[in-house]
């Protein structure tokens, strides 16, 4: 059975402009220990995806209109408030991406990487405290004992990641949720925090859902990755085949436009137009209007993921049918 | 060699620290910049890259006199800029242009994009008022704005549409350089790509010189003709683009390289990282000697004790003293 098992996840929002399907049909699923990547363009649904599994939407003007998201044989969309409370921070962690925010600024160091231990162990506070020392020892933080009782706005920016990394690992969780955790880092720092995270998956075994618009990232932590557009899942597959052979005409168009990849002062390819507007129906292919291997039937008919090789998965229409 | 359309000079720009309100204490001085020499060629591309803090953002300001330089000159085709009155630096300022990272913030909500450019033309008088709505089209042609969003105000456009106004903004007055900081981190990759092939197109076309400043390595080694790399608010090295990136000198630029991940999956998981510990120093108190020494995994004696200067080494200048030995 596989740790978590999400089937047609379908999350909108009710605003005074319509509906918008931010995820229209997601459905996949993360064995215990995989790392899967999901990676997508800023509105192309991945962040929503996360949020939605671990009951952080604002319902309304959020709403989840339907599907499942099974966690070890729970439904986290369907169970009580306070076992989904249970799971979240115990069994499941997640990272977001600016630390600047995610710290509460009154409070110090101890008292928020303690309290999730106290909360879900209910463990005596000082037990709390070493095991909170401990652990930002060992996500890299040099006289931990001394700088635990210091405020957020006393680290750096590379430091408030790595006390969110211990905050959501001292738990010891089954599944973390990192929603591009390293975007508002330098390279530098990037590089240390990747590894971090690399370093602690291997010692605790959890899985990790990586969410990230940068594909270099990607390539070297996850096993396996998902790209999505417009709400939905256009392709997954593992990491290999996604980079050396890429299906779906919207991944191929997103790696020929990175600068890394092509030659140095070549024209780089842009993806003309923009992303549609989720509040309208996209009957067929929301890539459609963008695609240059689009014909008249993309526009109509919806595309399904449909396998290609073992595990890997694509949405379009022309791929199916062998004629790109 | 032609003389330099830009030359930077031993630039310095300090900031005071005080603390308390009444009666100040002087703390110290943040060296934001701490003696910056570079030239930039007519038609040029130069890059400028660094960790945040390390001062490309500052250095940014003070070539265009946004900040008081502390010592040193900016001199653009002759002119003196530190050492010129208010009204000089204004008159300068039309050959010496900003894009700015955020193009939410750095237009005004409450101007359309036609009053957006053409504010600048109506300020320094370039044109009779008849012609401005014709210059106005004109520019909004060159960026890949069509004519039809004219009356149109910022929020109704992308991320994307934004940044290409703001540049648009920054040619109006048909500038020879342009400063931009950070103008594509911002926006997706998709639309990274299409402003990077606009500012190309630009430079290429109109032989603008262009200081392009960012932190993603892979996007200033595709635009760039040189790249300068800063550590502390100095540069530690600078040269042509290829080779500061795919054969680095200085430690810093290998570590720097050497992080950025690479979106081809075999080779990134076979290769050797050279991970940094650590952040960098306070600009308020830098280590003695060699600003980058605590980090350094080749740093001496020698390291902890002198500053190096940038001295030629295969082809391009690099701050370091073991630069023969590592």
């Amino acid at each position: 059975m596989p740790l978590l098992r999400v089937n047609d996840l379908r999350t909108s929002f009710h605003t005074r402009n319509g509906v918008t399907r931010a995820v229209d049909g997601v459905s996949f699923s993360l064995e215990r220990g995989e790392t899967l990547g999901i990676v997508g363009e800023s509105g192309s649904g991945k962040s929503v995806t996360c949020y939605s599994i671990l009951g952080l939407i604002p319902q309304p003007p959020g709403r989840i209109e339907g599907g499942v998201a099974e966690f070890d044989g729970i439904d986290l969309l369907r169970c009580a408030p306070d076992r989904l409370r249970d799971i979240r921070g115990r069994r499941i962690s997640m990272i977001f991406q600016d630390p600047m925010t995610s710290l509460n600024p009154y409070l110090r160091i101890s008292d928020q990487l303690t309290e999730a231990v106290r909360v879900h162990e209910k463990v005596a506070a000082k037990e709390a405290l070493g095991r909170a020392v401990a652990m930002l020892e060992a996500v890299g933080i040099n006289d931990a004992a001394r700088r635990i009782h210091l405020y957020p706005h006393e680290f750096s920016g590379g430091m408030r990641q790595r006390v969110m990394i211990a905050m959501a690992l001292i738990t010891r969780p089954e599944l973390l949720i990192a929603d591009e955790p390293t975007t508002a880092l330098d390279v530098t720092v990037q590089a240390q925090i990747l590894e971090l995270i690399q370093r602690l998956q291997r010692e605790i075994g959890m899985a990790v859902i990586f969410v990230t618009h940068d594909l270099g990232v990607v390539s070297g932590l996850c096993d396996r990755v998902q790209v999505m557009y417009a709400g939905r899942i256009v392709e997954t597959a593992d990491t290999r085949s996604i980079f050396y052979s890429p299906k779906h005409p919207y991944t191929r168009a997103l790696q020929r436009s990175i600068p890394g990849l092509q030659p140095k002062g070549a024209e780089l390819y842009t993806i003309p137009g923009l992303p549609p507007d989720l509040s309208k129906s996209l009957p067929g292919c929301p890539f459609a209007p963008r695609c240059e291997s689009a014909v008249a039937s993309c526009e109509t008919r919806r595309p399904e993921l449909t396998p290609i090789a073992a595990g890997h998965l694509h949405a379009c229409l022309r791929v199916r049918d062998g004629e790109i | 060699m032609p003389a330099p359309l830009l030359e930077l000079r031993d630039v310095k720009t300090h900031f005071p620290v005080h603390h308390g309100f009444l009666f100040k204490r002087h703390l110290g001085t943040v060296r934001a910049v701490d003696g910056v020499s570079l030239s930039v060629g007519s038609g040029e591309v130069v890059g400028l890259v660094g960790e945040s803090g390390c001062g490309k953002s500052t250095l940014a300001r003070t070539i265009l006199q946004l900040l008081p330089t502390t010592a040193g000159s900016v001199i653009l085709e002759g002119r003196n800029l530190t050492t010129g009155t208010a009204a000089d630096v204004r008159e300068v300022r039309r050959d010496l242009q900003m894009v700015f990272q955020d193009p939410y913030a750095s237009l005004n909500p409450r101007m359309t994009v036609f009053d957006t450019l053409a504010e600048p033309l109506r300020v320094h008088r370039i044109c009779p008022p008849s012609e401005i709505p014709e210059r106005v089209a004109t520019l909004m042609k060159r960026v890949g704005l069509a004519p039809r969003f004219l009356r149109k105000y910022p929020h109704e456009f992308s991320g994307g549409q934004r940044q290409r106004i703001a540049i648009a903004r920054a040619l109006a007055l048909e500038p020879k350089i342009i400063v931009a900081d950070e103008p594509v981190s911002a926006l997706d990759v998709s639309i990274q790509a299409q402003i990077l092939n606009l500012l190309s197109k630009l430079c290429r076309e109109m032989n603008l010189a262009l200081i392009f400043i960012a932190h993603d390595l892979s996007v200033v080694k595709h635009i760039s003709d040189r790249i300068a790399v800063m550590y502390l608010g100095k540069i530690v090295e600078i040269g042509p683009a290829i080779d500061v990136i795919e054969r680095p000198l200085h430690p810093y630029t290998r570590a720097l390289v050497s992080a950025i991940p690479r979106p081809d999956p075999d080779v990134e998981r076979s290769r050797q990282r050279l991970v940094l510990p650590g952040d960098p120093p306070s600009p308020i108190h830098p280590p003695a000697g060699c600003s980058f020494h605590p980090r350094c995994p080749f740093a001496d004696d020698r390291c902890r004790a002198t500053v190096p200067g940038l001295v030629a080494a295969a082809g391009r200048e690099a701050a370091c003293l073991r630069l023969g030995e590592i």
